[in-house]
C-alpha cells in the first residue's frame, strides 16, 4: 500500500464541506449577492453538534440508528477512491459496485430514517429518492462499464489510472458521453438542481431536504456531512475523467485533481443558478437520457 | 446416506403418525413438528457432511416399478441443495409449532402435519433421486402436498382458486418433466441418471429440445417468467411457515432440476445461455416491478421470489454463456453466484416470509396499508424483517450483495477480456442488477416502513403484539444467517468449489483458480463491512456521547402546524410507490378506480387501485378460454355414464393392444 492512498481519503474527508461552500458562493456571485463564506457549511457542522436534539414521539431506534448508517456507509466509500494513478486504500476488482451498492445502503437507511417520521412530507421525499435513485444506478454502473471496458480492468483505482490523455485522444468522444452520464448521475444522487433545490424550504417540491425534516442537532449534523462527503464522492468520479494528468507524482497530480473539484463546484453552480428544477415527472426522463448516453459510450467504445 | 434416508423416514413415518392423531392437535403436533424437527435436523447435519466430505454417496436398489430403480445419490450439487431444504424446513417446522396455534380451535393440526413433513421428504427425495421414475413420484410427492398445504383454509374462496391455480400449473410442468424422462430415456434404453450422460464434450443428440422442456417444466416449479402465474396466488395462501419454504426452498428444486439436466446435455450452444440471461432479466426486472404494484405483504414477497429467480437463472445464464464461449471465470462466477443466490434467496425470504406471518399472526391482516407502527409492538419481528429487506436488497455487508456481487464481477471480468459481440449480455446483466437493486431497495423500503414504521393506520395494527418464542427464534436465527453468510462470503465460496464445479462440469482445477481469484475481491467487501460497522458504533457513540449533557426532548413529528394530524395523514405504501408504477406503466397496467369528491360539501370519494398480472390477464386466461371452447365439443364424450367410461377404457386398450401386436 502506497502510503500517498491516505491523501485523497483525508482531502476528501477534510474539503467536502468547502466543495458545497464554493457552489453556494458561485450561485450567489451570479445572482448578483455576495453569499455566504464558503466555510459556511462548516460552521453549520460545528452549531449542529453543538445542540440538544429533537426527536419525533412517532420515532423508533430506526430515526436514531439511519444518520449513522447513512454517514457510516458513505465513509467506507472514500477508502475506494483513486487520485490520478495513485491507487486507492481498498482496490479490488469490482470496487465499482461495492461503491454503488454503499451509497444504496446509505440512501436505504436515511429512507426508512425519513418514514419512521410518518410525515406525509417525508413519506413523499423518500419516495422520490427511492424513485430516482433506482432510476440511476443503472445509469452509473453503465457508465463505469464503459470505462471499464475503455481500460481493461474492474476497479476503480486501475480504471482511473488508465485514463490518460492518449486515451482521450482516443477515443474522447465516449469519454465525453461518459463524462455527461455520469453528470446526470451526479445531479440526480446529490440532490441538486435540475433534479431537487437543496435551497427551497416548500416540502413539497423537495427530495432530499424534506426528507431529514425532523432531524435536528448531532444527527443532522451526520446527514449534512455525509451528503457533502457523497457529492466528493461521485464528483471525484466525474473529475478524474475530465483531468487526464497522470503523471505519476502525486504531488502534480493532487493539485490538479483539486483545480478540477473547484471546476466542478463551480459548474454545478452556474447550472444551478442558470436552469430551473426539472417538473418531477420530467427527471426520470433526465435520467433515462443518461443512460442512453451511456450505452452509446459503450457502443463506440464496443465498435 | 443411510442417515439421510433415515432423515426422509423419519419424515414420514413422524408424518403418518400425525394423521393417525389426528383427533388429538396437540398430539399430533408433537409427532408431526417433533419429527419434521428431528429429522431436518439429521438431515442437515448428514448433508453438511457429504458437502464438506466431497464423497459421492450412492446406493441402488432393484424396485418393481416399470422402469424404475430405487437410485438415490448425493453428490456435492444434491448436497447443496439439502442443506438449504433441511436447514430452512427445520427452522419453519419450529415456526410452525407457534403459528399452527391459531388454527388449532379451527381444524386439527394432523393432517397439516402430513402434508408439511410429506412436503419436506418430497423435496429431500427430488434432489437426491437419480432415476426418472423416482424422481418424478418424489416430484408428484412434493407438488401434492404443497397443494394440500395451500388449500388447507379451503373455506376461503380466494384459497380454492389459488389452489386450482397452482395445480394446473404445476402439472402443466410435469407434464413436460415426463416428455423429458422419456426423451432422455428412449436414447439411453433406461430412466437411471447415469445412462443420461453423455461422453464428455459431445452435445446430446436432441439437446436443444430437451433444454426447452426442462426450461419450462422446471421453470414452472421455479416461477420464471412468464411462467410464474401460480407464484402470486399460491404462496399467499398457505400458512407462513409453509410459504416460506415454498417461496425459499421448493422453488429451488426447479433451478435443481435444471441444473440436473444440463449435465446430461452436453456442451451448451450459446443461445441457451442468451435466453437464460434474458428469461433471468425479465422475471428479475418484471417481479420487483410487480412486487412494487401490490398491496398484500405476501403476495409482494411472493413477487420477489420470482425477482430472485430471476437473478438466479441470470447468473446460470451467464454461466452458461460462459461455457460455450470458452470464458472460464464468466462460466465460473456466472454458475457461483446463480448457486449461491440460491443459499441466501432460501434464508432472507423464508425469514421474511415468517416475518410477514408473524404480521398476519398478530394484527389478522396482510393489507400493507392497513398495518404501521408495529415495529414498537413487534421489535422483535420488526428488526429482523429489517435484516431481511437489507438483504433482500442486496446491500452490503449482507449474504444479498455477495451472491449479486458474484454475478457483477463475471460480468465485469467479461467486458474486460471477451470481443464486442459477446458484450451487450454482459452489459444487459449489469444494466438489469443495477436496476433491480435499485428496486427492490425501493420495494423494501416501501413495504418495512409503511408495515412497522410511522403510527399504526388501522385498529388492526393497534392491537398487534409480538409472536411467542417458538415463532421468534427460528427469524433470528435465520437474520444471524443473513449476516454470517456476508461476513463469511469469501469461505462460503470457497466451499462451494465442488457445487460449481460439478454443476458446470468444469475441470476441479479450472474452477479452483477463478474462485481465488474472487478472494480478494470478497475479504475486501467484508472488511469495507467491518470498517462501516465499526464506523457506525463510533459515530454512534459519539452521538450518544454529544446528547448526553444536552436537552433532548420528545416532540410530535413536524406537522406544519396543523392542529389534527391522524394517522390516516400518513403516506401510505401505494402513495409511495405511484411515481415508480407510474414510470413503469406499460407493463404493469395499473386499473384506478376512482370516485372523485363532488359538490361542495362531498359526502363520499373513494380511490382504488389494482394492478393484475399481465401474464394472467393477456396470454393465459385468452389461451385457457381459447382451449376450453375449442374442447367443448368433445362435451358429448362426457355424459357422466360409468359403464361407457370403461368401455372407453376397454377400447384403448384393445387398440394399444392392436398397435402393439400388429
Amino acid at each position: 500500500m502506497d502510503l500517498a492512498s491516505v491523501i485523497h481519503p483525508l482531502l476528501a474527508l477534510t474539503l467536502a464541506p468547502l466543495m458545497l461552500g464554493v457552489i453556494n458562493r458561485v450561485k450567489a456571485c451570479v445572482a448578483g449577492r455576495s453569499g455566504p463564506s464558503v466555510f459556511q457549511t462548516y460552521r453549520d457542522l460545528r452549531k449542529l453538534l453543538a445542540k440538544g436534539a429533537v426527536y419525533s414521539k412517532t420515532t423508533t431506534w430506526v430515526f436514531r440508528a439511519a444518520p449513522p448508517v447513512t454517514l457510516a456507509a458513505i465513509l467506507v466509500t472514500v477508502l475506494l477512491l483513486p487520485l490520478g494513478s495513485t491507487a486507492a486504500l481498498v482496490a479490488f476488482p469490482g470496487d465499482l459496485v461495492l461503491l454503488a451498492y454503499l451509497l444504496g445502503l446509505a440512501r436505504f437507511f436515511i429512507v426508512i430514517g425519513a418514514l419512521d417520521t410518518g410525515s406525509s412530507f417525508e413519506g413523499m421525499g423518500a419516495s422520490r429518492e427511492v424513485q430516482f435513485s433506482a432510476l440511476a444506478e443503472p445509469v452509473l454502473l453503465l457508465a463505469l462499464a464503459a470505462l471499464a471496458r475503455e481500460t481493461g480492468s474492474a476497479s476503480l483505482s486501475e480504471i482511473y489510472a488508465g485514463i490518460t490523455a492518449t486515451v482521450w485522444a482516443q477515443a474522447g468522444a465516449s469519454l465525453a458521453m461518459v463524462i455527461a452520464a455520469l453528470l446526470a448521475v451526479f445531479l440526480a444522487e446529490n440532490a441538486r438542481i435540475p433534479v431537487d433545490d437543496p435551497n427551497t424550504h416548500l416540502e413539497l417540491t423537495m427530495i432530499h431536504e424534506v426528507m431529514v425534516l425532523d432531524n435536528s442537532g448531532p444527527d443532522l449534523a451526520f446527514i449534512v456531512y455525509g451528503a457533502s462527503v457523497k457529492l466528493w464522492v461521485l464528483g471525484s468520479l466525474l473529475v478524474g475523467l475530465m483531468t487526464p494528468v497522470r503523471s505519476e507524482h502525486v504531488w502534480l497530480d493532487t493539485p490538479v485533481f483539486l483545480l478540477g473539484m473547484f471546476i466542478l463546484a463551480v459548474l454545478t453552480g452556474i447550472i444551478e443558478s442558470t436552469m430551473a428544477r426539472l417538473r418531477l415527472l420530467r427527471v426520470p426522463q433526465m435520467l433515462v437520457g443518461g443512460g442512453a448516453l451511456a450505452v452509446f459510450a459503450l457502443v463506440l467504445v464496443l465498435r | 446416506m443411510p442417515l439421510l434416508l433415515t432423515a426422509i423416514g423419519l419424515l414420514m413415518v413422524g408424518g403418518l403418525a400425525a394423521l393417525c392423531l389426528s383427533r388429538d392437535s396437540r398430539r399430533a403436533t408433537i409427532a408431526g413438528a417433533g419429527t419434521a424437527i428431528g429429522g431436518c435436523l439429521i438431515g442437515f447435519v448428514q448433508a453438511l457432511a457429504a458437502l464438506g466430505g466431497g464423497s459421492l454417496a450412492t446406493l441402488r436398489w432393484p424396485w418393481s416399478v416399470p422402469y424404475g430403480s430405487f437410485f438415490v445419490q448425493v453428490d456435492a450439487v444434491s448436497a447443496f441443495f439439502l442443506v438449504t431444504i433441511f436447514a430452512v424446513c427445520g427452522l419453519a417446522a419450529v415456526y410452525g409449532i407457534g403459528y399452527m396455534r391459531s388454527f388449532r380451535e379451527r381444524r386439527s393440526s394432523g393432517p397439516p402435519w402430513f402434508f408439511f413433513n410429506l412436503l419436506v421428504a418430497g423435496m429431500a427425495l427430488v434432489v437426491m433421486a437419480r432415476n426418472g421414475v423416482l424422481f418424478l413420484m418424489a416430484w408428484e410427492i412434493m407438488s401434492l402436498a404443497s397443494f394440500f398445504l395451500v388449500t388447507l383454509e379451503d373455506e376461503r374462496e380466494e384459497v380454492r382458486r389459488a389452489g386450482w391455480t397452482y395445480l394446473v400449473a404445476t402439472h402443466i410442468g410435469t407434464a413436460f418433466l415426463l416428455a423429458l424422462f422419456v426423451l432422455l430415456g428412449r436414447d439411453s434404453g433406461s430412466l437411471d441418471f447415469d445412462g443420461f450422460i453423455t461422453a464428455s464434450g459431445v452435445a446430446h443428440p436432441s439437446a436443444n429440445l430437451l433444454f426447452i422442456l426442462a426450461l419450462v417444466g422446471f421453470g414452472t416449479k421455479g416461477g420464471i417468467m412468464p411462467l410464474h402465474v401460480w407464484l402470486p396466488e399460491a404462496h399467499p395462501a398457505a400458512p407462513s411457515h409453509v410459504s416460506a419454504i415454498m417461496s425459499g426452498v421448493m422453488i429451488k428444486t426447479g433451478i435443481y432440476g435444471l441444473l440436473r439436466t444440463l449435465t446430461f446435455l452436453g456442451p451448451p450452444p450459446a443461445w441457451w445461455g442468451y435466453l437464460l440471461v434474458g428469461i433471468g432479466l425479465i422475471s428479475g426486472v418484471l417481479g420487483v416491478l410487480f412486487a412494487l404494484a401490490q398491496h398484500d405483504l405476501k403476495r409482494l414477497l411472493a413477487y420477489h421470489s420470482v425477482e430472485n429467480i430471476g437473478i438466479i437463472v441470470l447468473g446460470l445464464g451467464l454461466g452458461l454463456l460462459g461455457l460455450s464461449w470458452h470464458s472460464t471465470p464468466l462460466a465460473v462466477l456466472g454458475f457461483g453466484g446463480g448457486l449461491l443466490h440460491v443459499l441466501n434467496h432460501a434464508v432472507f425470504k423464508s425469514l421474511l416470509f415468517l416475518g410477514a406471518g408473524s404480521v398476519l399472526h398478530s394484527t389478522g391482516t396482510r393489507e400493507i396499508d392497513g398495518l404501521g407502527g408495529l415495529l414498537k409492538p413487534m421489535p422483535w419481528t420488526g428488526a429482523v424483517f429489517l435484516i431481511g429487506a437489507a438483504a433482500i436488497s442486496g446491500l452490503p455487508p449482507l449474504n444479498g450483495f455477495a451472491s449479486e456481487f458474484l454475478i457483477y464481477l463475471g460480468a465485469f471480468r467479461g467486458i474486460q477480456s471477451l470481443s464486442s459481440p459477446q458484450l451487450p449480455a454482459l452489459l444487459a446483466a449489469i444494466a438489469g442488477l443495477a436496476l433491480i437493486g435499485g428496486l427492490a431497495a425501493a420495494c423494501f423500503t416501501k413495504a418495512f416502513g409503511t408495515v412497522f414504521l410511522g403510527e399504526p393506520r388501522t385498529e388492526h395494527a393497534h392491537h398487534a403484539h409480538e409472536c411467542g418464542p417458538a415463532m421468534r427464534w427460528p427469524m433470528v436465527i435465520l437474520a444471524a444467517a443473513c449476516g454470517l453468510i456476508g461476513l463469511l462470503s469469501p469461505f462460503v465460496v470457497m466451499a462451494m468449489a465442488p457445487v460449481i464445479e460439478s454443476a458446470c462440469g468444469l475441470p476441479a482445477i479450472a474452477v479452483e483458480r477463478s474462485i481465488v481469484l474472487t478472494k480478494p475481491a470478497l475479504d475486501a467487501v467484508v472488511v469495507a463491512g467491518m470498517v462501516a460497522a465499526l464506523l457506525l458504533l463510533v459515530l454512534n457513540w459519539i452521538r450518544n456521547r454529544l446528547l448526553a449533557t444536552r436537552p433532548v426532548t420528545r416532540s410530535v413529528t413536524w406537522d406544519c402546524g396543523y392542529a389534527r394530524p391522524t394517522a390516516r395523514m400518513q403516506y401510505t405504501a401505494s402513495s409511495f410507490a405511484q411515481p415508480l408504477i407510474q414510470v413503469f406503466h406499460v407493463f404493469l397496467r395499473t386499473r384506478t378506480l376512482l370516485k372523485k369528491p363532488l359538490s361542495y360539501f362531498p359526502s363520499e370519494a373513494s380511490l382504488a387501485t389494482h394492478t393484475p398480472d399481465i401474464c394472467e390477464d393477456k396470454l393465459y386466461r385468452p389461451a385457457f378460454l381459447g382451449t376450453a371452447k375449442a374442447l367443448s365439443r368433445l362435451r358429448w364424450l362426457q355424459h357422466g355414464r360409468v359403464q361407457v367410461y370403461i368401455l372407453y377404457i376397454a377400447i384403448t386398450l384393445l387398440a394399444l393392444l392392436v398397435w402393439r401386436l400388429g
